[in-house]
């Protein structure tokens, strides 16, 4: 660690790993409900369990971005943070404002909350990913607000390079394009439409700027590659990304009552949403074949490469796979929306936060360059795990989606949505299961936290 | 990459090509909201108790188990043509009657909602159906 205030990075990774473990607990809760209806029920029905999986999913995303901001902009700025002690406060402020709403969640009757919590003043609650409650949401503009002025500040007084500025864009972005959240009109057409501008233009536009700067760090951090080269590779992805992406939410615009162009703009663009992704895998190994040095880091090096490969499937692949509007006309909607979300969230969010926390924590945790040997072997396992089983997960998921298409959408004589679910329970059992392996591997992977042996000079001795 | 493409060059690629299509999202945006009126079914708002409707399923969570014109989770059938498919009478009194509890099967809470509120989630659930999709979905199961 070259500057002390990157420490406050720490918290922020481990609240992300716990929250994380969270949302996989209730994963495999909703996926059981899936083939148990009634299971859990009426304590925790689907609707809550699925609140609790994607909001756990988007704090853990957010805390980490957070904690990959703290540890990289001081080093690349090359100055200490311009206030440690605000990172610290925000901190325990988002940490209890998530667990409160969580809490909110699972023991109020949503409705209730609603009331409690101010819901009358503006109405925001209730559509999806954005159901916290508005003191919550508030919250989180607050937060990222002295989040942003913290890392901004901190950026100013120091060397501005292409991944702290490009990182700070997309932080901007991030917070500017939440503010969209607080409007929510009664015209249904008009709130989806700008619904999507939180959803999409963060998933597929600010978000990516974020992981491109985070990818190129630890790309020259673990590898030595000149930075010269690294910079231009970003510049390029990040373009690429946006001049696809932004017109891409077109996607989103083919049945929600939106004017018919959108089927051409939408198609179109985000038929080149692969692009980015494709080249971000070829830049990772090319970087990674180039390297300078030989970083005792595998893992995290594993990660980074990981995150580019997966993050081409499950963005890439799988989102092309039904983004073509009379592809989409039949499977909007369905469980192949589902597998896309499955494989794109965790390869190109969730592996890009557990890359950068795989870099920093061995230096955070004194540890010197990386963690011991034993330790990384286990964190390897745990990738693997991880990986391969959303792998299944998406691929259960698919086939679940391609019969349901059919059988609902397609066929000659379609059947009610219960008739058809019932049908495909198998795959539903299938995707349980790769989730069981998926929550070993992260149980893997916390423990891998755990795991001692010799360190840093003492290791090298040894080899 | 060939020496003579720099990274301030990309860099202007980066920001001159983002705000290009922003610029042009945002003309398509505007162009959107002109084109609307003759889709969005606006007039049925005129009725209060289409937006009450909305916001019954709004504060209940619906969209935590349903889809709404395709959008919201895939575990419960999708409820944008849910008027058509079913007709007013049936969704209320499907609503009264949850849960089944019938053993293994997907469940749907009780909401305890009144008479009033049943009907003003009808009337959303109307206007939802008369909104002008493209055809979408495919057929009446949705």
């Amino acid at each position: 660690m070259q500057f002390k205030s990157q420490a406050v990075s720490k918290p922020y990774f481990i609240a992300a790993i716990g929250l994380f473990v969270a949302q996989i607990l209730f994963g495999l809760i909703m996926g059981l409900q899936y083939v148990m209806g009634d299971f859990l029920f009426p304590h925790i029905p689907f609707n809550v369990a699925r609140m609790v999986h994607t909001n756990a999913l988007i704090v853990w995303l957010l805390m980490g971005f957070m904690g990959a901001a703290y540890y990289l902009v001081p080093e690349e700025s090359e100055t200490e943070l311009f206030s440690p002690k605000l990172a610290i406060a925000l901190f325990w402020i988002f940490l209890v404002a998530a667990a409160l709403t969580v809490v909110g969640y699972l023991l109020v009757p949503y409705a209730t909350l609603a009331k409690m919590t101010g819901n009358d003043i503006i109405p925001t609650m209730g559509r999806e990913f954005l159901e916290q409650p508005l003191i919550t949401k508030v919250g989180i503009v607050i937060v990222a607000l002295a989040f942003l002025f913290n890392i901004t500040m901190t950026v100013l007084k120091g060397r501005k390079t292409a991944i702290n500025t490009v990182l700070l864009v997309g932080l901007w972005g991030l917070a500017i394009f939440f503010l969209f959240s607080f409007y929510n009109p009664d015209n249904v057409v008009r709130d989806k439409f700008y619904w999507w501008w939180v959803v999409h233009l963060w998933v597929e536009g600010v978000w990516e700027l974020i992981l491109g700067a985070i990818l190129a760090f630890v790309l020259i951090k673990t590898t030595g590659v000149d930075r010269e080269v690294i910079e231009k590779w970003l510049y390029v992805i990040i373009s690429l990304a946006l001049i696809t992406g932004i017109i891409g939410t077109g996607h989103h615009y083919y049945w929600i009552g939106t004017p018919e162009y959108w089927q051409w703009w939408g198609s179109i663009f985000s038929a080149l949403e692969p692009i980015p992704f494709f080249a971000m895998v070829i830049y990772a190994f090319n970087i990674v074949n180039r390297r300078r040095r030989e970083h005792p880091n595998k893992a995290a090096t594993l990660w980074a490469l990981g995150t580019a490969v997966m993050a081409f499937l499950g963005a890439g692949v799988w989102g092309f796979l039904h983004t073509l509007a009379p592809v989409n006309f039949y499977t909007h909607g369905t469980q192949i929306t589902a597998a896309h979300g499955h494989m794109a969230f965790y390869g190109a969010y969730a592996m890009i936060v557990l890359t950068m926390i795989s870099y920093a924590m061995p230096k955070l945790r004194g540890m010197g360059e990386a963690a011991s040997e034993r330790a990384q072997l286990t964190e390897m396992w745990s990738f693997w795990l991880m990986t391969v089983s959303m792998v299944f997960i998406t691929l259960f998921l698919t086939g679940a989606g391609v019969l349901q298409v059919w059988l609902q959408r397609y066929s000659e004589a379609p059947q009610a949505f219960m008739a058809v679910q019932e049908q495909i329970k198998i795959f539903y059992w299938m995707r349980e299961t790769a989730g069981l392996v998926f929550f070993t591997g992260l149980v893997l992977y916390v423990i891998s936290h755990f795991v001692g042996g010799p360190t840093g000079a003492k290791a090298k001795a040894r080899a | 990459m060939s020496g003579s493409f720099t990274t301030s060059a990309a860099r202007n690629i980066f920001y001159g090509g983002t705000i290009f299509f922003f610029l042009m999202f945002l003309g398509l945006t505007y162009n959107t909201e002109q084109v609307l009126p003759k889709r969005d079914n606006r007039a049925a708002l005129a009725n209060p108790a289409v937006a009450a409707g909305k916001k019954l399923w709004e504060v209940n969570n619906c969209i935590g188990c349903h889809t709404l014109l395709g959008e919201g989770a895939y575990f419960a059938p999708e409820l944008g043509n849910v008027y058509k498919r079913r007709g007013g009478e049936f969704i209320k009194a499907w609503i009264k009657a949850q849960p089944t509890g019938a053993p293994g099967r997907r469940q749907m809470p009780q909401f305890n909602l009144t008479d009033k509120q049943l009907d003003e989630l009808v009337a959303f659930f109307k206007y939802v159906g008369e909104i002008d999709t493209a055809k979408w979905p495919p057929n009446i199961e949705g």
